[in-house]
């Protein structure tokens, strides 16, 4: 499902001494089955964008075009629930979120309200459970009783619950240990290759966007000022500090070996192991040169 | 809707008003409440509304600001106004039509309801917006103090209310993004029969109250960590500064309180 | 030798003393901290490291064995002199700001310790100097950053003058400029003023900076050593859940694709030299 946000601009607290105004002329497009990531500073407007997506806000100017349906300021809200339907969002520390007697119910919360059967949202939590890899017998346990990882992993099931077309994650690995946050992050990207989902990920984490990524928007003051794929993006370091971003590491890394061997590298290093295959191949061809 | 409301709020500033010590407009609003009541004419009504322009045109707080942001209490104001125009009878007739006779006496009542409802209003306003709510709490827990001997725990009262005045936002915030991520998930607040609305907000106090009760104990470690031991022993970082101007503020008040009473009849 | 500020000698702690099955939570963990050391204490969620922290702070007490610090026997007796000599930063940059506003944070441990005004005021502006935060004095914690707050939290427990700043997974829930504005303020801080440091954190690259890292493992002490000591178990960590620093990973990466890196690189510089040596070497 194509998301297509035109001219969108958005102020908080709209004709009041407190108006703030958050997003300014913002057009982005997301192609239905890409990986976007919408990086930016804090307080950039990515969270206004996000919430864009699935009409939990709309816009005060312009419009956002997701699938077939266009809103605008003037949409009513009886229309939004079916956006909402296929646009999923996973929320910064959505273990907030929980709140049922047990994590079934709560599992089942969402695809219930959209009018999918018992038996059906049931089935969908039993799979997903073991998806993200918790144990069996969480379900019938009270979500407060979890650890603050498997609530994570819950929460998330919650929104995947829905089967959504487009699922929009917001920073959600914040907070967890290394090991569970490359867990989450590579289960989202196998569900976005094996479903073949629309995914948007905010995030502050170069590495992330670099890594899994395969179009990325940078936010600054309100205003989307460039997208491009990520070896455009990320390889473009000026452009970068100028919005107050730092490069990912590998690249880092690879603009200080290039400095201090006084060579180029043939192409951009978005992951730890594109770095230490082309650094492999520097060291190779220095070799067979000799 | 509720972010235009400015009753409660705090503009910060640098006015006349604004740097006046808290305790000394605690009692001044007290003092106004009071005088309010001894205008009884038209030129002490008069006199009552020139006086509270004056503290607003002191506090520099805009004048359609502060009208625009006080509209729902405009319509209270209104309704008052009409209930004193249809129902008091006395005077002359003025003018009927059909069923409704509008009396002498029952459009100066409720002209001189609506001054005294206007100028409560603006003045308990410029209190709050030119007062930060710490400050208040300041005010009250010293202007209280004497109430300790009777073992009133005005220490306790005081702290309890700064804290919970410092999480108001913090708490917002949080109401929203749950209420966010559970429209998210497709739950409905605020539409259909009232009994589906109810088991809506289930999905929204739940959460809510779970993370107050997290944040509630997160708070009571750090401040038993940081050393709070209740209010005995404890000295104060932040100390009033009762200056000329607040007492040059309530003789003011005092003297307007003596025109007003050479006025009244 | 160096005074001893903090130690546990064979601390065992269970929250369920009466279910023998469950785990404890912490299990006959020792060590000890010599004054003007930092200390990293890392471990995956759910290894015992929070518990330790409220051992460390006397909110809870071990079944068996001794807490000690600042060369007190931590009980109830002793719990609230230790708590004056030492501060302490939480993880949530919202649940532990007091006051109304930066100002009144920083001055509540002082007030609560009966410090008199014109001393808080001085204390106030100083601390608030060394986390670099002394613009913001009448700022609302609403209007502050996550790191912001973090920061105005170390000042507050700077203003008693501590020997011991324990920092509780202070920057787990921050995004990076934030986590990086705090490791930058106890950076300064150490260096300037020698401070000794406590920080329980699960970030390997913050560990790294410490003198000495304690490895926690299902509520045991796994290792412990200097960081280029723990480092060097390489895989090992991983299996924990936790994460070898960027430049550590790298180094293996490198060795797997076949170049022959010989040392143990904790920094990106590092390893970039190295490379360079071997390379111009050729």
């Amino acid at each position: 499902m194509d998301i297509l946000l035109q001219e969108v601009g958005y102020s908080y607290a709209m004709n009041t001494p407190f108006e703030k105004r958050a997003l300014h002329n913002v057009n982005i497009h997301i192609p239905s089955g890409s990986y976007t990531a919408i990086i930016g500073h804090t307080g950039s407007g990515k969270s206004t964008v996000l919430q864009h997506l699935n009409a939990l806000l709309k816009p005060t100017e312009g419009s956002v075009v997701i699938g077939e349906q266009q809103v605008d300021a003037k949409t009513k809200g009886k229309h939004l629930r079916d956006i909402r339907r296929q646009v999923g969002i996973v929320f910064q520390f959505p273990e907030q979120q929980l709140f049922d007697e047990t994590v079934l119910k709560d599992i089942m919360f969402g695809p219930l309200n959209y009018g999918v059967s018992e038996e059906e949202a049931s089935r969908r939590a039993h799979e997903l459970v073991e998806q993200l890899g918790l144990p069996a017998d969480v379900l019938e346990k009270s979500p407060f009783d979890l650890s603050g990882g498997q609530m994570r992993r819950v929460a998330i099931a919650g929104v995947l619950a829905m089967e959504p077309d487009v699922l929009v994650l917001d920073e959600p690995t914040a907070g967890l240990d290394p090991k569970g946050r490359r867990e989450i992050m590579d289960l989202f990207h196998e569900l976005h290759v094996k479903k073949g989902l629309t995914t948007v990920l905010v995030t502050h984490s170069m590495e992330d966007a670099a890594r899994y990524a395969d179009q990325v928007a940078i936010m600054h003051q309100g205003k989307c000022v460039a997208t491009g794929e990520p070896k455009d993006i990320f390889s473009n370091e000026e452009q970068l500090l100028d919005y107050r971003l730092e490069p990912p590491r590998t690249i880092r890394l690879q603009r200080k070996f290039e400095e201090k061997m006084g060579i180029k590298l043939d192409s951009i290093s978005l992951t730890e192991e594109a770095l230490a295959k082309n650094l492999a191949l520097a060291f190779l061809e220095g070799r067979e040169a000799e | 809707m509720m972010e235009k409301m400015i009753f409660g709020r705090f503009i910060p500033g640098d006015s006349f008003v604004h740097r006046m010590d808290p305790r000394a407009k605690i009692l001044f609003v007290f003092l106004f409440i009071a005088i309010v009541f001894v205008a009884n004419n038209t030129l002490t009504y008069l006199l009552l509304l020139a006086f509270t322009f004056f503290v607003v045109f002191l506090s520099k707080i805009r004048l359609y600001f502060l009208v625009n942001g006080l509209k729902p209490v405009f319509i209270l104001l209104i309704f008052t106004f009409m209930l004193h125009i249809f129902f008091t009878k006395g005077g002359d007739l003025l003018f009927s039509f059909g069923f409704v006779e509008v009396y002498e006496e029952g459009l100066r009542q409720g002209i001189f309801i609506s001054i005294r409802f206007l100028v409560l209003v603006f003045i308990t306003s410029i209190l709050t917006l030119t007062t930060s709510p710490i400050s208040i709490t300041d005010g009250i827990e010293v202007l209280l103090g004497p109430f300790k001997r009777i073992k009133l725990p005005v220490h306790e009262l005081a702290l309890m209310m700064s804290i919970s005045l410092r999480f108001i936002p913090t708490l917002m915030d949080e109401t929203g993004k749950i209420l966010k991520a559970q429209m998210a998930r497709g739950s409905d607040i605020g539409s259909g029969p009232l009994k589906k609305r109810i088991k809506a907000v289930v999905p929204l106090l739940i959460p809510l109250f779970v993370s107050a009760f997290k944040r509630a104990e997160d708070l009571a470690t750090a401040m038993e960590v940081r050393g709070y031991r209740g209010g005995e022993g404890r000295t104060r970082y932040r100390q009033l500064d009762w200056r000329m101007r607040d007492t040059l503020s309530l003789l003011m008040l005092v003297g307007f309180t003596a025109v007003l009473w050479y006025f009244r009849t | 030798m160096n005074s001893i500020i903090m130690s546990f000698k064979d601390v065992t702690f269970t929250y369920t003393p009466d279910d023998q099955s469950v785990r404890p939570a912490v299990a006959d963990l020792s060590f000890s901290i010599e004054e003007g050391e930092w200390i990293a204490l890392v471990g995956h969620n759910g290894s015992g490291k929070s518990t330790i922290a409220k051992l460390m702070n006397g909110l809870l007490f071990p079944q068996a064995g001794e807490v000690a610090a600042m060369n007190l026997t931590m009980s109830e007796e002793s719990l609230w002199d230790i708590r004056s000599q030492m501060g302490m930063v939480f993880q949530n940059p919202d649940n532990q700001f007091v006051g109304a506003t930066v100002q009144d944070d920083v001055a509540f441990a002082l007030e609560n310790n009966g410090v008199p005004h014109e001393e808080m005021v001085v204390r106030v502006k100083e601390s608030l100097r060394q986390v670099k935060m002394e613009e913001f004095l009448d700022h609302e914690p609403h209007h502050l950053s996550g790191g912001q707050k973090q920061r105005v939290a170390i000042a507050g427990a700077l203003a008693l003058r501590p020997r011991l700043l324990i920092l509780d997974e202070a920057t787990s829930m921050l995004d990076p400029q934030g986590r990086m504005e705090v490791i930058e303020t106890i950076r300064e801080l150490r260096e300037e003023t020698g401070l000794t440091v406590i920080s329980i954190t699960h970030d390997l690259e913050e560990a790294a900076l410490a003198d000495r890292i304690i490895v926690m493992n299902a509520g045991r002490k796994h290792k412990e050593g200097t960081p280029e000591e723990v480092f060097l178990t390489g895989n090992e960590l991983t299996t924990l859940g936790l994460d070898l620093p960027f430049a550590m990973r790298m180094t293996h990466l490198l060795r797997e694709a076949g170049v022959q890196v010989l040392g143990e690189h904790m920094t990106e510089d590092e390893l970039v030299e190295e490379l360079w040596t071997f390379y111009s070497k050729k």
